[in-house]
């Protein structure tokens, strides 16, 4: 990280943004994810979200609430430069490792066969792959409960679909350049399906309501569709 | 304590300040889209600020009351009634058992604030009672009222709420219809009408990526609001706005306001259910001083924007966040 992040960019008068990096990098992400958890420990009464992103992270606060005397962007980079200053959280100890049964059936996985090919791989092998790539939760947004995965195995790397299909099942397991994503929500979607999965990945009566939060290791295990099957049984799941 | 839907009006949903805290994990605030008003309901029945109300857009429902209630409407002007008489607006209002209350249609304004005194009663979903329809969680069943649908009161109110209640409800006959209510009324602070002088907007940080001319357009034209406008996004009908350079734009966090512009040119802003994360460039993000006043605009109002610096909307904030606190304060007196 060059000394010119991370920049400070007011969103208006109810956020400011902290950029770290202009594109993607898993270790910028992973630093991200360290600040975030630091500044959540030191956070004033009035600032109302931390959200750590792909490249960044946004504060959101409560203008209301900031005495008359504090400028937001003033305060809150004097607080970013403190939590930077000092040793940061290890990521590895807070985050979880979070275990998602995949079915890589080809009735879920519509589009294993093309990556495969696309890769010169067999489906086996791309199965394999995905499983073994050491996945990060770089942001959830989008959607709630929404993931953007980094961290795939670059054997893997594929474009976007050049026509995004209007529904994708909620569930679905597909990746996209250097990403992975699980579909909470039925949408639509352009990235490659490989699989599905059968959790469910959000409910509002649970603490907390989304299977992933940023930050969180993400550990793909093959299941049969038997298996697949089963789990959608289990109450509560 | 029950409120019966007769007729669901065109969107009615459970409103309040908002579920906070959760943007990390993807979940919006939501909320009421006009907060000033529901704040200035919520504080005509005696309520705290963060009660739930029924946010009724353009066109209102009609409600049964099966027992006597406070209630107040406050935010855009509607051609209510009360059996035969019409229904005061901007004001306390007491209503005996058995009254049907028929919203109508807005006059001024888009949304309509109805409060009852102790707010309605929906379980608390991740802290809040806000619906959330796009994912179909909070308020009544995670979605719009329909007809049929039996809502909750809470049965306790504040002292102030049963002092107003107590003393509305002593005077003279007590059959539906006989509504009751005080001389005074809380003034309108968010429909700004045809005189609007403009939502302010700040520079986005992408505001640089587009030509000259398109940052000059912006602020020189009329814009309308399209009939494809919801709670997640006001989209506009103007001029179309164009980037220099067409590079990906890597998603990212999103606020209330943020003025989107997707690769057609047509900016969107971003409302009370907008997504927490996205990736088109921002080309401005209006002053959160104005949002309330946005909400009351229709879709097919026109509408023009100002351009304004980070102080100049801060500023603006506190003083308009000074204001409500003393209607607030003034409406407790008058208790």
């Amino acid at each position: 990280m060059s000394s010119q992040f991370p920049l400070c960019i007011p969103l208006g008068d109810a956020a400011i943004l902290f950029q770290f990096s202009h594109g993607i990098d898993l270790a910028v992400n992973a630093q991200i994810q360290q600040v975030a958890f630091a500044l959540r420990q030191r956070q004033p009464a009035w600032v109302r979200d931390i959200v750590p992103a792909l490249t960044g992270l946004a504060i959101h606060y409560d203008l209301s609430m900031v005495p008359q005397d504090i400028e937001p962007a003033t305060a809150l980079s004097t607080l970013m430069t403190e939590c930077l200053a000092r040793r940061l959280p290890n990521l590895d100890k807070l985050a979880r490792t979070i275990t998602v049964p995949v079915c890589y059936d080809p009735s879920f996985g519509l589009d294993l066969e093309a990556v495969a090919e696309q890769c010169k791989l067999s489906i086996a092998e791309v199965i394999t792959r995905h499983c073994a790539s050491a996945h990060r939760v770089l942001m959830v947004g989008f959607s709630p409960g929404h993931p953007y995965i980094g961290g795939l195995d670059a054997r893997l790397s594929v474009p976007r679909l050049t026509t995004p299909r209007p529904i994708v099942q909620a569930g679905s397991v597909a990746i996209a350049n250097t990403q992975s994503v699980v579909y909470p929500w039925t949408i639509s979607g352009g990235w490659s399906i490989l699989g599905r999965s059968p959790m469910r990945f959000f409910n509002p009566d649970n603490n907390p309501p989304t299977v992933f939060s940023p930050g969180d290791r993400v550990q793909f295990v093959a299941i049969s569709r038997a298996e697949y099957e089963q789990s959608l049984q289990t109450p509560n799941r | 304590m029950t409120a019966l839907v007769l007729r669901s009006g065109l969107l009615t949903s459970i409103q309040d300040l908002g579920r906070h805290g959760l943007q990390h994990l993807g979940i919006v605030p939501c909320g009421a889209m006009d907060t000033v008003s529901h704040r200035i309901a919520n504080a005509l029945v005696g309520n705290d600020a963060d009660c739930a109300t029924l946010e009724c857009t353009v066109l209102g429902p009609d409600l049964l009351f099966e027992q006597e209630v406070l209630i107040a409407c406050y935010g855009a002007q509607f051609d209510a009634r009360c059996e035969s008489k019409a229904l005061p607006m901007n004001r306390p209002v007491w209503l005996p058992a058995g009254s049907k209350l028929k919203l109508g249609a807005a006059v001024r304004g888009a949304r309509t604030y109805l409060a009852v005194a102790g707010g309605f009663q929906t379980p608390l979903v991740m802290s809040s009672r806000s619906t959330y329809m796009p994912a179909g969680f909070g308020g009544f069943e995670g979605r719009a009222l329909r007809k049929n649908d039996r809502i909750s009161l809470h049965a306790a109110v504040s002292d102030l709420s049963q002092a107003r209640l107590s003393r509305l409800s002593r005077r003279g006959v007590k059959s539906s219809g006989a509504l009751r209510s005080v001389a005074w009324s809380a003034p309108s602070l968010t429909l700004s009408g045809a005189q609007h002088a403009g939502i302010r907007a700040i520079a986005g940080r992408n505001f640089d990526q587009f030509d000259a001319a398109s940052q000059a357009r912006f602020f020189e034209s009329t814009w309308k609001i399209s009939s494809e406008s919801n709670r997640m996004g006001y989209r506009l009908l103007g001029p179309e706005l164009q980037r220099t350079k067409r590079t990906e734009i890597i998603s990212e966090p999103t606020c209330l306001g943020t003025i989107q512009v997707p690769n057609s040119g047509a900016p969107i802003v971003l409302m009370a259910d907008h997504q927490t994360t996205g990736g088109y460039p921002k080309f401005g993000e209006v002053a959160s001083v104005d949002i309330p006043e946005l909400a009351q605009l229709a879709p097919g109002a026109t509408f023009r924007f100002v351009q304004c610096d980070l102080n100049a909307a801060v500023q603006a904030r506190r003083a308009m966040d000074h204001l409500v606190a003393s209607v607030c304060q003034s409406i407790a007196w008058e208790f």
